[in-house]
């Protein structure tokens, strides 16, 4: 671990001008991820910005939904009476991923802001572009079991490995960020980005950013919904692939389907198109097997994942069957419903 | 005779060490302090194969003043030469790895550098800013590419018996069988992964003398290295592992921080802790990948007529590691017609160890998988397959058995997990999604008794002390040592003082083997006879003495008094004896050992019987272990509870090898990519649910002097083949390679390994 210093930020606009104003600087909340970065070499950083000392704890109901603040613990969120009622593919989203010593620490911003779990990006000794742009991709044609099947590029095939985002993502929720610009709204689709040839990035907060609440707007699935995980243990164990679902379904017919798929991919992996082809039909075999099929028809392998694909498909398939029973998977429940 | 009320011995007696160690008072090898002391850490290797070319460590010199020194291969301290000063009791042959030897990495993750500085924060940060600069060569790290280059280690490891010659004619009779089997089992890398980080604490006393506090399973034979290593003697050496936090063989031999912390010590004359981190743990021992081919032929009824099993295991390039995998082949069942080979094949990386049940857990995987694919085969149930080929002696070694109640656990596990309402046919079971399946496995291990002493205490007042170099590796020896000592003496065991894991305490040897119940407690119990004896002698000084006549075997010790059996009224106060002798307390000696006499006729095993249901979702590539039953013969269980936590935590350990561990290897770097406990996958609660652990009753009055037989190892045999018949018997799908993760259970591959 290298040596850092410590600004423990009084407000909002100082932790931002500490970040804009150092390129070497964090941030940290619960530090679950970046405490272990540090450990490990991985991050360096020059200077630590601790913002759990600012006013982002509160979960807000608005008009349309929910605006969490980016401190809210992962549990707090899981658990919030409101959001369990509105959004319980979120929650139950929470609940599929680390263990709740974790959760009680992780807070949301901290969540969506964790990084990949590739084994090479944790391990300094190996080439990793994301770790250090440029120095080439030791993953590719390594120990592949837990990287992307989707949206890889040549220098990067990463995950992300959030469970969480993965609801984010189908519940489109917004993210809401300050920096030294000001406010501004991102949509969660375009919050993470795929890795391309600058997979150290991955999101699109610019220098300086922060991230201070999640938005929840609009209606979701109260019983068509799910978030299947599939994994190498039964807990405490990044997903092979996970899904969450959120469907309407009106009068036998879908009115609308969205879905995301976790561990696949350097982002939450939705297509709008695949999507689409789900609306105004039955929740049929055919249907859900065509849009496995449109949803994974540009997946690749890369050796050690290729399973992943046909699990991918699979997982899919089940979840949307989960989904249109109203049977959503019950995360401690460990027979897959 | 003892009342059942009065018996400590079989009583279900919580761990006596239990308050100190959750209230965090046991204090384990990195918890011993002491002010200014010192703090190592130490530089790995991330090359599997090479030299290193150049250490520059000048950046953490300058950025860190509080650095006591730098040690690399170029300015190592010396320590032994030959090879025999640094192989342990337990090392195999060949050429022990030396740190900082010379400029060649044998293996990724070998330590290259050791800080030494006035933190462990700036130990580690500094060990951090050091950069090594490599000539790398390419490594061999795949068991699979190297198939054909095995070897016959032409040198045995001591106490690992090799393969027994070819009996009858085997080929032959394979060939001619009625049914015949074959299949190749693939098994990979395992890691011990103990709670406790393997770690040193070398207190550097004023005279000299060296208090090391050690993660080992044996204070004895650290210090017999550490004396060997450095040229010193034992008066200078004490050795203590009071608390083990886990070890299941990784702590067998001394491993490089021990090596570490006392060079520097002795080297600057200070007080000196290393603790290696997580990451390493993985680079320093594993239970070894190997590649296994089990052929079986049998008569029409299903009696086997044929068994030839044959392995290659990884080892190092340096020394020849062996276990005992396929001699179980030759005894488990009645066969005589049999061929068994064992070879090795060199790998760039660090030497396996010992791993519970080393190599009985992985041989047993491809045995008892082969056992549940004759069964189909034949077309009659997997248990009554292993009753009609029951065997009734070591044929192996043509030897009679100390006892052997596998029917038992046959007959009473079957009964606990209701085997007769499985219905034969794979696929034929379902709840739900899950295709359900029953699968079952037979277990063995050798009960073994190894050398060891004790020295028991007992005062005029009642007050007893038990004192041996034992250890205590978190499995409960302290509290049936107290048992054993508190039913002979007749006191009760919460006044049992346990004194062990001490060097300088009676000779004891490692921890390991299941032995130590055995051992040590036969020691323990050997030195109470001699306390009767001794009093005995004091009451027979009186001529007007009731026991006058009597013999040692004759009295007993109760409610404090020496009185004889056959009428308790006779009998006369200890204080009282005591007093007249001008004594205040008695202490002796008693030890035991292996009997080489009765060995010549006699050999001994426990046995188990594991039943295992799975739920398979089929569609998903899921298996989920729901109950398994382990029915265990290990002769007389000293106290219900640890021994039934014994059996769980083998049970579990079986569950990780059979579904989720395997360490995960870069073949290009040779480096393992999963050397973390968040990527190296053991089993989580939520993969844990029933298990049932049933002991079987066994009389023995050979294994041991006290009737026991051990558990160290027992509960993990059998676990991941009875996991892999289970998936069989749901999905139809034999897959014979672990773990059985998802992507095995989806795959096409049905026949083979793969």
């Amino acid at each position: 671990m290298k040596r850092f210093d410590y600004l423990k930020a009084a407000s909002i606009r100082e932790a931002v001008s500490a970040l804009a104003g150092d390129p070497k600087a964090r941030m940290i909340a619960g530090g679950t991820n970046l405490v272990d970065l540090m450990k490990y070499d991985v991050e360096a950083p020059g200077l630590l910005v601790d913002i759990n000392g600012l006013d982002l704890k509160r979960i807000e109901e608005t008009e349309t939904g929910y605006r969490i603040g980016a401190l809210v613990t992962n549990s707090d969120l899981a658990y919030h009476p409101g959001v369990v009622r509105r959004f319980p593919l979120l929650a139950s989203a929470i609940l599929a991923g680390a263990s709740p010593q974790l959760r009680n620490a992780a807070t949301t911003g901290g969540n969506i802001n964790q990084r990949t779990r590739c084994y090479y990006f944790y391990d300094p000794a190996t080439r990793c572009n994301k770790r250090q742009p440029g120095s080439g991709c030791d993953a590719i044609g390594g120990v592949t079991r837990i990287h992307a099947i989707l949206g890889a590029s040549e220098a990067c095939i990463a995950t992300h490995p959030s469970d969480m985002c993965v609801a984010l993502a189908a519940l489109d929720a917004v993210v809401e960020v300050e920096g030294p610009e000001g406010r501004r709204d991102i949509a969660f689709l375009d919050y993470h980005r795929l890795p391309g040839d600058t997979p150290e990035r991955d999101n699109t907060l610019r220098h300086g950013e922060i991230v201070t609440a999640i938005r929840l707007e609009g209606e979701a699935a109260a019983r068509h919904h799910t978030y299947l995980k599939l994994r190498d243990r039964l807990s405490y164990a990044f997903a092979l692939v996970s899904a969450a679902v959120d469907l309407k379904i009106e009068n036998g017919k879908i009115s609308r389907a969205r879905v995301a798929l976790g561990g696949v991919a350097h982002k939450p992996w939705r297509d709008l198109d695949a999507e689409g082809m789900l609306v105004g039909r039955e929740p049929s075999a055919e249907a859900t097997d065509a849009f496995a099929a449109r949803l994974l028809a540009g997946a690749k392998g890369q050796g050690g994942n290729d399973f992943k694909i046909t699990l991918a498909e699979r997982v899919i398939r089940r979840a949307l069957r989960q989904a249109a029973a109203g049977t959503p998977q019950i995360q401690h429940e460990k027979a897959i419903a | 005779m003892l009342t059942n009320e009065r018996r400590q011995v079989g009583r279900a007696m919580p761990r006596i060490d239990a308050p100190l160690k959750v209230t965090g008072r046991a204090a384990y090898a990195a918890e011993h302090s002491e002010p200014d002391m010192l703090h190592g850490a130490a530089v790995s290797a991330t090359i599997a194969r090479g030299r290193i070319l150049e250490i520059d460590s000048r950046a953490a010199k300058a950025a860190f003043p509080g650095i006591a020194a730098i040690y690399t291969h170029e300015n190592r301290p010396n320590a032994a030469w030959l090879d025999r000063s640094w192989q342990d009791e337990t090392a195999p042959p060949g050429h022990t790895y030396r740190p900082l030897q010379n400029d060649r990495v044998l293996f990724d993750g070998q330590p290259v550098a050791f800080v030494v500085a006035d933190s462990f924060e700036n130990a580690r940060d500094a060990a951090a800013m050091i950069t090594v600069r490599y000539e790398v060569e390419t490594p061999e790290t795949d068991l699979t590419t190297k198939l054909a280059e095995r070897y016959v280690p032409p040198k045995k490891r001591s106490g690992i018996s090799p393969p027994p010659d070819p009996r009858g004619q085997p080929e032959e009779a394979f060939k001619e069988a009625h049914f015949r089997i074959s299949g190749d089992y693939l098994i990979e890398n395992e890691h011990h992964n103990p709670m406790e980080l393997f770690a040193t604490t070398v207190l550097y006393g004023a005279d000299g003398v060296l208090a090391i506090h050690d993660k080992t399973q044996g204070s004895q034979n650290v210090q017999k290295f550490v004396c060997n290593v450095f040229s010193l003697s034992q008066d200078k050496v004490n050795v203590i592992n009071a608390y083990v936090g886990g070890a299941f063989g990784s702590g067998l031999r001394p491993r490089h921080q021990l090596f570490f912390a006392v060079m520097a010590s002795l080297d600057l004359k200070r007080s000196v802790k290393f603790e290696i981190a997580r990451s390493d743990m993985f680079y320093l021992s594993y239970r070894p990948a190997m590649y296994q081919t089990v052929s079986l032929g049998a008569d029409a009824q299903g009696r086997l007529t044929a068994v030839l099993h044959d392995t290659v295991q990884v080892t190092s390039r340096y020394e020849d590691y062996q276990e005992v995998v396929v001699n179980w082949s030759g005894l488990a069942y009645r066969c005589d017609n049999v061929a068994l080979t064992y070879a090795l094949t060199k790998l760039d990386a660090a030497t396996p160890g010992d791993m519970r049940a080393p190599g009985a857990a992985s041989g047993l995987f491809a045995l008892e998988s082969a056992m549940d694919e004759l069964s189909y085969e034949v077309g009659i149930d997997p248990l009554e397959l292993r009753r009609r080929n029951f065997v009734h002696f070591d044929q192996n070694e043509n030897k009679q058995l100390t006892s052997k109640a596998l029917r038992a656990c046959y007959r009473e596990g079957a009964a606990r997990f209701g085997w007769e309402r499985r219905q034969a046919k794979p696929r034929s079971m379902h709840e739900g999604h899950e295709l359900i399946g029953w699968g079952m496995a037979t277990g063995i291990w050798e009960a073994q008794l190894q050398s060891a002493k004790a020295r028991v205490r007992m005062s005029a007042n009642g007050q007893v002390i038990v004192q041996a170099a034992a250890s205590d590796i978190g499995t409960g020896t302290y509290t049936i040592l107290a048992q054993i000592a508190a039913e002979a003496l007749d006191v009760p065991a919460e006044d049992v003082s346990v004194q062990i894991g001490q060097s300088d305490l009676p000779e004891t040897s490692v921890e390991g083997g299941s032995w130590t119940a055995a051992s040590s407690g036969s020691a323990v119990d050997a030195a109470c006879l001699a306390i009767r004896q001794r009093l005995l002698d004091m009451a027979q000084k009186d001529d007007a003495s009731p026991l006058k006549d009597a013999t040692v075997e004759e009295v007993v010790i109760r409610d404090g008094h020496l009185r004889l059996d056959t009428d308790p009224r006779a009998g006369v106060a200890i204080s009282e004896l005591m007093a007249r002798a001008g004594e205040t307390a008695i202490e002796e000696e008693g030890k035991a050992g292996p009997d080489a006499k009765q060995m010549k006729s006699f050999a001994s095993y426990t046995h188990s019987a594991v039943f295992v249901e799975v739920r398979v979702d089929e569609e998903l590539g899921l298996a989920r272990v729901t109950r398994v039953v382990s029915a265990v013969a290990a002769g007389r269980i000293l106290n219900p509870k640890t021994a039934r936590s014994q059996i769980l935590g083998g049970v579990v350990m079986g569950l990780g090898m059979a579904l989720h561990e395997e360490s995960m290897i870069d073949h290009r770097s040779g480096r393992i990519m999963n050397h973390n406990l968040a990527e190296y996958h053991v089993p989580a609660h939520a993969d844990i649910q029933d298990i049932d652990v049933h002991f079987v009753q066994e009389f023995d009055d050979k294994a041991s002097p006290i009737g026991v037989k051990g558990l160290g190892e027992i509960g993990v045999c059998g676990v991941a083949a009875a996991v892999a018949n289970a998936i069989f018997h749901a999905t139809g799908k034999r897959i014979r390679h672990l773990p059985i993760t998802i992507d095995k259970i989806l795959g096409e591959t049905v026949g083979k390994a793969a």
